[in-house]
């Protein structure tokens, strides 16, 4: 079995993030870029499997700008086998546009299981998962902080955060899991991998190579800094904190 | 404009984040135009039905959709309903609850239907115009959806409060319809079985809708002191919540998180102990109405955003706390 994992270049999260004064958008330029962290545990996820003998092959696919080399590096230098790159341009693609290209690889590289992050820490849409299980219509396996694969039954079980505590629920493969930040905890690359991961293939196609017409029915607006918390009081004792919240909040 | 709202329920009551999706579709416009879906089967889906009918005055109708395979809420299930439900009726906008139900099925059914959702809706200015936040809260983003009808939308529950039923509501109950199923493959559906829940029964609020809420960062250092926590939240009637940090070294479970990618939370008494101030776990709980903040690092990022510090040690401020504080009445 193959597994794909789709991974995004975003801001790194320890970025302090800056909205562009003309409210377009958030200054990216010179900014540290690197993987988003719950695409780092789809990949290890992926990998482990490969490493437990579910899995005989490994592929990472990023779309976007041709930067996406170097996220695709650092998912080979980890340990993906090989890496496909969709070259969508500068302009930010929508998710729906994702999950139409991610159906696409899906159909060239048929892979027993399709692994993604359950959201991005730039845009925070926690969507693509969801939408290319839709479009194939493989079920789903979304915010999974444990997963279990049946190679025998063709199964796979997987353990959910949801809102009221773990959910667990059993999925006929081919399917698709986001992950949660639970499920596992990422490794580095080390030097002889990353040397390595310098001489296995990036496949370089484009939306139009896969049929997929990238279509935007979303349009932004504007990006504006939240508003402000006003800075509040030290004080000095619980009595203080007390009789605050009282008389001068009215919470108590 | 005619809204669809995807609504959950239990105990035959539509649940609270569900009334939120009502009050935000009700905010789109002013018309009666709001259809509630419903699914499951049983008496407290009909009961909760009865209460979806009377929850607001602009609900146009209630639509139920009595299934035993709606009992759970898998996502494959959903989305082909809700895909079933538009095609039938034709909706120019379905919305519902950005929990973990909303999404994780309506992206699935946006994509069945071919447009772009909108996720985390925080504010709707005009029907297509929406205000969401980017890079845990850290910037806001308006976004105009320029495409086919539906559109799409799951809301924060904390950003729209469905005043309590007018009894214009009450007195004018709108008419329930069943769903008609006939057409809904189950057989054609991707193959997923629900198996199983394991949450912790508890007597406080709910989290996502506590008036109080206390939350415990990594400082509280073991399972054990977080009792000391709960023990304050049965004083104050507060939820208990957690750091990721704290559920990440095992103190609590992980459905107490408040965060970035946990629950948002928007009491009005937040109390923060040991807790640094991570971005991603102000991004859960920074439109709290007031917050304090208790930790012994007068540095931590935490008192930028507290209304009240107090630079101390928890361990000292909690049981003097349980001492001072009045019994919740």
């Amino acid at each position: 079995m193959k597994v794909l994992v789709a991974v995004k270049r975003v801001v790194d999260y320890a970025v302090k993030i800056r909205v562009k004064a003309d409210k377009s958008g958030v200054e990216t330029t010179n900014v540290k870029m690197s993987m988003n962290p719950f695409c780092e545990i789809a990949l290890e996820e992926a990998l482990r499997i490969r490493e437990s003998g579910a899995a005989s092959e490994v592929v990472a696919v990023s779309v976007g700008p041709d930067q996406c080399t170097d996220t695709l590096r650092t998912a080979l230098a980890m340990g993906a086998d090989r890496a496909v790159h969709v070259y969508a341009g500068a302009t930010p693609v929508l998710p729906l546009s994702v999950a139409k290209i991610l159906k696409a690889l899906v159909q060239v590289e048929q892979p027993g299981l399709l692994i993604l992050g359950k959201q991005a820490i730039d845009d925070d849409c926690n969507q693509t998962g969801q939408m290319v299980a839709g479009l194939l219509r493989w079920p789903q396996g979304t915010f999974a902080s444990k997963v279990v694969l049946d190679k025998a039954k063709n199964v796979a079980t997987v353990d959910r955060e949801v809102d009221g505590g773990i959910e667990t629920i059993s999925l006929d493969l081919p399917a698709v899991i986001t992950t949660d930040l639970r499920l596992n905890q990422p490794r580095y690359a080390t030097l002889p991998n990353i040397m390595k991961a310098k001489s296995k293939v990036i496949k370089k196609v484009t939306p139009a190579e896969l049929n997929v017409e990238i279509k935007s029915d979303m349009e932004t607006i504007q990006v504006t800094e939240p508003p402000k918390r006003k800075a509040g009081v030290i004080v000095s004792s619980v009595d203080e904190l007390i009789d605050k919240l009282k008389n001068e909040a009215r919470v108590l | 404009i005619s809204t669809l709202v995807l609504a959950e329920h239990e105990g035959g009551l539509v649940k609270q984040s569900s009334l939120s999706a009502v009050a935000a579709a009700a905010s789109i416009n002013e018309e009666k135009s709001v259809t509630v879906l419903l699914g499951g089967s049983g008496p407290s889906l009909h009961k909760a039905a009865s209460h979806a009918a009377s929850c607001h005055p602009l609900i146009l109708q209630v639509l139920v959709a009595e299934a035993d395979i709606l009992v759970h809420p898998l996502a494959e299930t959903w989305a082909e309903l809700v895909h079933l439900v538009h095609k039938q009726s034709g909706f120019s906008h379905i919305i519902s609850s950005s929990n973990s139900f909303g999404k994780n099925v309506l992206p699935r059914a946006a994509a069945l239907l071919d447009v772009s959702p909108v996720t985390d809706v925080i504010g709707i200015s005009e029907p297509r115009l929406f205000t969401r936040p980017i890079y845990a809260g850290n910037a806001l983003c308006t976004v105009r959806y320029t495409g086919a009808d539906p559109c799409i939308i799951t809301i924060r529950s904390t950003s729209f409060t469905l005043s309590s039923s007018s009894s214009e509501a009450k007195s004018n109950a709108a008419p329930i319809s069943q769903v008609d199923l006939s057409t809904f493959d189950e057989g054609s559906l991707p193959k997923s079985r629900w198996l199983n829940i394991t949450s912790q029964e508890s007597e406080r609020p709910d989290l996502a809708n506590a008036r109080i809420v206390v939350t415990g960062g990594r400082a509280l250092k073991s399972a054990e002191n977080f009792k000391l926590l709960e023990k304050l939240a049965e004083k104050l009637g507060a939820a208990v919540g957690a750091t990721r940090a704290a559920v990440d070294a095992g103190f609590v479970p992980n459905d107490l998180q408040v965060g970035q990618t946990g629950k948002i939370v928007a009491p009005d008494l937040y109390m923060a102990f040991g807790v640094s101030g991570a971005i991603q776990h102000l991004a859960g709980m920074r439109d709290s109405k007031v917050i304090v903040a208790v930790n012994k690092d007068a540095d931590a990022p935490i008192f930028q955003v507290a209304d009240y510090g107090l630079v101390a040690d928890l361990f000292e401020v909690i049981p003097e706390l349980l001492e001072k504080l009045p019994d919740k009445k």
